[in-house]
Order: C-alpha cells, then sequence, then structure tokens
C-alpha cells in the first residue's frame, strides 16, 4: 500500500519514456501525454484520500530505516500540492491537443511535460534534501526544454536568461546542501531538524547556510530581488507552457521554504521570519506595480505570479498553523485562478493573434463564455468575494490580524486593490471596448481547449463556494507543518 | 590539504562569479561550468578528506573503521557531476543557437524579451499621429 507513494513520480516517468520510444509516431504522442496526467492525477487523489485518512506516511525506498536511506514522504502538505501537479498537468496536457504542431511533437512535447510532472512530484515528496535537489533539477531540465522546444529567436534568448540565472541558484542549494551536510552528516530533512535543533553551538552556522537555501529556493520562486528572470522568460512559451510553468514552477519554490523553514531552520526563527517578512511585502508590492506598467496581457499575468507569490511566503513569516494552512489555501487557489488565465490568454491569442492590449477589444460581446471564464479567474486572483480568492486572503489577513501584523494585513489588502486594477485593465482593454478596426483574424478554437478553461472556473467557483470543504484538508496541513514533531516521528520513528 | 581546497573552491567561485557579469556569452557558459565545479569540491571538503582509508568492511569485522572515507558526499559529487554536465551541455548548445539567430555574442543584443519593448510600427504610428 505505501507503494502508493512512489506512483506520482513513478508514473510520470513510465508516460515519458513511452513517449520518448515512440517519437517517430506523432499521433500516439497526445493519447500517451493523456494516460501518463490522468494516471498521475488518480494516484495523488488516492494519496491525498490515503493521507486525509490516516496521516503522515513514509516510503523507505530501497528498505533502509529512514536516517540512512532515501525516504518519500506524504504529509497533506505534498499530498495536496501532488494532487493539485496532476490537476494542473491533466489540464495542460487537453488543452495541448490541437495546439501544438508536428514540430514540436517529434522534438517530445508530450514526454517532456510527463518529466516536468515527475520531477514536480518527486520534489513534493522528497524526504531528503539531496533528493530534493535531484528533482529539483529534473523538473527545471524538463523546463527548460519545453521553453526553448519550437525554436524562434525570443525563446532562444528567454531560454538563455532562464537556463543561466536558474543555474546559479542550483549551484547556492548545492553549497548549501554540502555545507549542512559538512556540519550535521545527515541528509534526512526529519533528522536535519532534530540535530540542526539539538546542535546550539551550530545554531549561527545554520543560519548561514539557511540564507543560502532562502536565496536559492526564493530564486526558484521569484521573491523581491530575485525574479528578474520571471517576466523575462515565462511570456515566450507557448501558452499551455507558459500555464503550466506559472501554475507549477514557482510553486515548488515556495514549497521547498515551507518545508525547509518549518522543519529545519527554527533555530533562529526571529531573524528568519523578519527576513521574510520584508521579502514577502517587497514582493507582492514591486510584481503588482510591475503589472500594472504593462500592455501585454501574457506579461502582466506574469508579474502577476511574483505579486501572488509574495502572500504565500507571508504566511511563512507569521508562522501560525492558521497562517501556514493560508498560505498552502492560496497556492492552490492561486494555481488555479494563475494557469487558468493564461489558457484564457492562449485563446485569445488564437482568436485574434496577439497579447498586446491595445490591439484586442469587444471579446465579451463576440465570446460571451471566454469572457465569463475570464471574469471568473481575473476577479477570483483579486479577492473579490465569493470566489476562491477572497477567502484565501482572508484567511492570510486574520492571520494577520491575530499575529499583530497590522502592517501586513494593510499591505495584503492594498495590493488586492491594485491586483483588481490591473485585472480590470485587461477586462476593459481586452474584453469591453471596441475591436480596434482591422484587427480581427478570427482563428479556430477546438472543445480541448474548451474543457480545461471551463473547468478551472468551475473549480475556482467551487472553492469559493465550498470554502469551508476545502479549507479542512488545507487547515490540517498548517497543523502538521506547525508541530514538526508529528513529521519526525512519522519519518524517524520506523514503524510504519 | 583542507585549506588549499578552500583556497581552490573561493578562486573557482570568484571566477565563476566574474564570468558570469561579462557581457560575452561564451565567458556566461564557462562561468557556469566553474561554479558547479566549485560547488563539487565544496562538497568534497565540507564533508571531510581523509587519506588512504577507503570505506571497505574487511573479512571477520562487523564495522567499518574509525577514520575511514564517508562514501555518501563522493555519491553526491557523482549525482551532481553528472547534473552539471548536463546543463552545461544544454546550455553550451543553447549559447550556440542564440549566437547563430541573434549574430551576436553580446548579451545586450538579447533585448527581444525585455519587458517593454515598444514595437517599432507602433512608435511610428505614434509619432505620426
Amino acid at each position: 500500500m505505501s507503494l502508493l507513494l512512489a506512483l506520482p513520480v513513478v508514473l510520470p516517468l513510465a508516460a515519458a519514456v513511452a513517449g520518448m520510444l515512440t517519437l517517430g509516431r506523432p499521433r500516439w504522442q497526445a493519447p500517451i501525454g493523456l494516460a501518463g496526467s490522468g494516471a498521475l492525477l488518480a494516484a495523488a487523489a488516492a494519496l491525498l484520500a490515503w493521507t486525509w485518512r490516516e496521516g503522515i506516511h513514509v516510503l523507505e525506498v530501497g528498505g533502509w530505516p529512514a536516517p540512512f536511506g532515501i525516504v518519500l514522504v506524504a504529509d497533506m502538505l505534498s499530498a495536496v500540492m501532488v494532487t493539485v501537479t496532476g490537476a494542473v498537468g491533466l489540464a495542460a496536457t487537453v488543452y495541448s491537443f490541437r495546439v501544438v504542431d508536428d514540430g514540436r511533437l517529434r522534438a517530445g512535447y508530450y514526454a517532456f511535460i510527463q518529466v516536468l510532472l515527475m520531477g514536480v512530484s518527486g520534489a513534493f515528496l522528497a524526504g531528503d534534501i539531496f533528493n530534493l535537489y535531484v528533482w529539483f533539477e529534473v523538473m527545471l531540465m524538463a523546463s527548460f526544454v519545453l521553453l526553448v522546444i519550437g525554436g524562434e529567436r525570443p525563446q532562444f534568448e528567454a531560454g538563455m536568461k532562464y537556463v543561466a540565472l536558474n543555474l546559479v541558484g542550483s549551484v547556492m542549494f548545492l553549497s548549501g546542501i554540502g555545507l549542512l551536510y559538512g556540519a550535521t552528516g545527515t541528509l534526512n530533512m526529519a533528522d536535519l531538524a532534530v540535530r540542526v535543533a539539538a546542535d546550539s553551538a551550530e545554531a549561527r552556522y545554520a543560519t548561514v547556510v539557511a540564507m543560502l537555501f532562502l536565496v536559492a529556493f526564493g530564486l526558484k520562486a521569484a521573491v523581491f530581488p530575485l525574479y528578474s528572470w520571471l517576466p523575462a522568460s515565462y511570456h515566450v512559451a507557448p501558452a499551455p507552457v507558459a500555464a503550466l510553468f506559472a501554475g507549477l514552477l514557482t510553486k515548488v519554490g515556495v514549497y521547498a521554504l515551507l518545508r525547509v523553514f518549518t522543519l529545519i531552520f527554527t533555530q533562529d526563527a526571529g531573524y528568519t521570519r523578519e527576513l521574510l517578512f520584508w521579502i514577502s511585502a517587497a514582493t507582492m508590492v514591486s510584481g503588482v506595480l510591475g503589472a500594472a506598467a504593462q500592455q501585454d496581457m501574457k506579461r502582466i499575468l506574469s508579474f502577476h505570479i511574483i505579486s501572488q507569490i509574495g502572500y504565500m511566503t507571508m504566511g511563512l513569516a507569521l508562522a501560525t498553523p492558521l497562517a501556514l494552512g493560508g498560505a498552502l489555501f492560496y497556492m492552490v487557489h492561486n494555481i488555479i485562478a494563475k494557469t487558468n488565465l493564461f489558457f484564457i490568454a492562449g485563446v485569445v491569442r488564437r482568436l485574434r493573434g496577439s497579447y498586446e492590449l491595445r490591439e484586442l477589444g469587444g471579446l465579451a460581446r463576440a465570446h460571451p463564455w471566454l469572457a465569463a471564464t475570464f471574469f471568473v479567474s481575473a476577479m477570483s486572483l483579486a479577492g473579490v468575494p465569493p470566489l476562491s480568492g477572497f477567502f484565501a486572503k482572508f484567511i492570510m489577513v486574520r492571520a494577520a490580524i491575530e499575529t499583530r501584523e497590522y502592517a501586513a494585513a494593510g499591505v495584503m489588502l492594498g495590493v488586492g486593490l491594485l491586483t483588481l486594477f490591473s485585472m480590470v485593465k485587461i477586462w476593459t482593454e481586452a474584453f469591453l471596448k471596441p475591436a480596434p478596426a482591422g484587427a480581427v483574424s478570427e482563428g479556430v478554437v477546438g472543445a480541448p481547449s474548451w474543457v480545461p478553461v471551463l473547468a478551472f472556473a468551475a473549480l475556482a467557483i467551487a472553492m469559493g463556494v465550498g470554502a469551508e470543504w476545502w479549507w479542512r484538508p488545507m487547515a490540517m496541513a498548517g497543523e502538521q507543518l506547525f508541530d514538526r514533531q508529528g513529521y519526525i516521528d512519522a519519518v524517524l520513528g520506523g514503524a510504519r | 590539504m583542507e585549506l588549499l581546497l578552500a583556497v581552490t573552491v573561493g578562486w573557482l567561485y570568484a571566477c565563476g562569479l566574474y564570468l558570469l557579469l561579462r557581457r560575452t556569452l561564451a565567458q556566461v557558459v564557462i562561468g557556469l561550468a566553474l561554479l558547479t565545479n566549485g560547488t563539487n569540491l565544496l562538497i568534497f571538503t565540507a564533508a571531510g578528506l581523509v587519506r588512504g582509508e577507503p570505506p571497505l568492511i574487511g573479512g571477520g569485522e562487523t564495522a567499518l573503521r574509525a577514520g575511514t572515507a564517508d562514501p555518501l558526499p563522493q555519491a553526491m559529487i557523482l549525482t551532481a557531476i553528472v547534473i552539471g554536465f548536463a546543463i552545461q551541455a544544454f546550455a553550451m548548445v543553447l549559447a550556440y543557437r542564440v549566437y547563430r539567430s541573434v549574430g551576436s555574442d553580446d548579451i545586450d543584443a538579447l533585448t527581444t524579451t525585455e519587458p517593454p519593448p515598444p514595437p517599432v510600427k507602433v512608435q511610428a504610428e505614434e509619432a505620426d499621429g
């Protein structure tokens, strides 16, 4: 039964291998991708249900006990994130059906999506810090390929920046791992948590390593001073790839921050939380201001990714069970809303041939369904009740007020207003204003694109209307993150 | 020996960072290579150096002798070398393709994806109106 923990990694791997072996047969690629993503979602949902019923699960890979062997660990945070990964992977695969041309198919487009999903799931389930690094790299390599597949000049330029900056982040991460191993002699995260807390003489040293990790994960999560690669690269990718990146890649960085700073580096909590607090506030404000200055739909959305990351790391800075659960709720809500906005931007591009707001217009009259789904996703992102974003922001603001961080609450509310402003900008420019003369070139959008768009809009509504029901697993994850002893016991206790 | 390696690691990081900040693509790629190799040496050094004591359990013994080398950092470095090599190979090919499509090795020429690049056509229209 505990093999269920390995399935989210093994199933996409199998699909990726099958896809690679059949590269000469473009017709087989999409069904294989669909099978892989669907199987991943099913396995992840089963894992989530199992973790919900019975608590934290550990799989000792190769049969070696915890501090020595490699472990896969699923707590509620991991299980929820893997499930969302499956959902986003399935949606992006379905969305890609008619979008991907033959050249991309022959280059292994669907297979690399599967590799990406494998890396992301592996990172969420990894129980030791070196495997976290390895899964990060698997995910990054797949993302490098997906970003440049298709071979246009902007893609190469963006790819170069993306590769260089991510490699610097990986070097930092690996240096941190090396130093941490030199100091403690272990790589298992639960074991590290025990040793870093016990070695009070080494606490200062651990803080240095913590800062290396903060920079490394912050770079991947695109927090305040380290985000410049994101708006320079994401918008060149085709819509389904950009949606996949926007939904998942930065969130893996946030996940790693959540995991490492709730479990391992709690020895100097006052310092790290203060730092995270200011980073989060600066991330929120600078991201949303960057978005307000743009005129290209995909660029506005790229800057919003950054701004929203700030809310999630703010949950980590506040560090109460409510705030940590709220950060996860925010993350899930954001993945759903943001992925869908990128999907919709892709549909707009195919209908009108542009992402530029000044070349768009009149979409609300011509395509009411598209307008409705955009409106739902955009208002959800801005935090308008009764959509998912309202409850996500509500939980975060409440957590801030409970810890008497009124400045944080104020920043969150203010940034919410600015988000609303830039979403309204897209709404009025692209959907409401009359179409500019001579700009109308109606493309065809097939059902494979509509299904994920409608499904994710429905999810955004469901997550808002049924917030109470959705909050329960997130609250449980928050409690588990706050109670690090539970995680340590589950991993090191040995007994399943 | 530790001191020598520590200085080497620092030197590799310094050279790598210096090359990363240069304007030539080829230098950036070489800088990345130096950084990854410096990191591998850092792991090796941080875990402690042992000379002439391989981690083998001899006949009749049940545990490792004290002071034997730790095999784990070497396994980690092996993994990191594989990953680093793959990414460097990818980065080299990518740099070559960038050079072919842009026609320049200068990083300042990579401007088509930067945030606000006003299209030339639109600028001309604005100048007219």
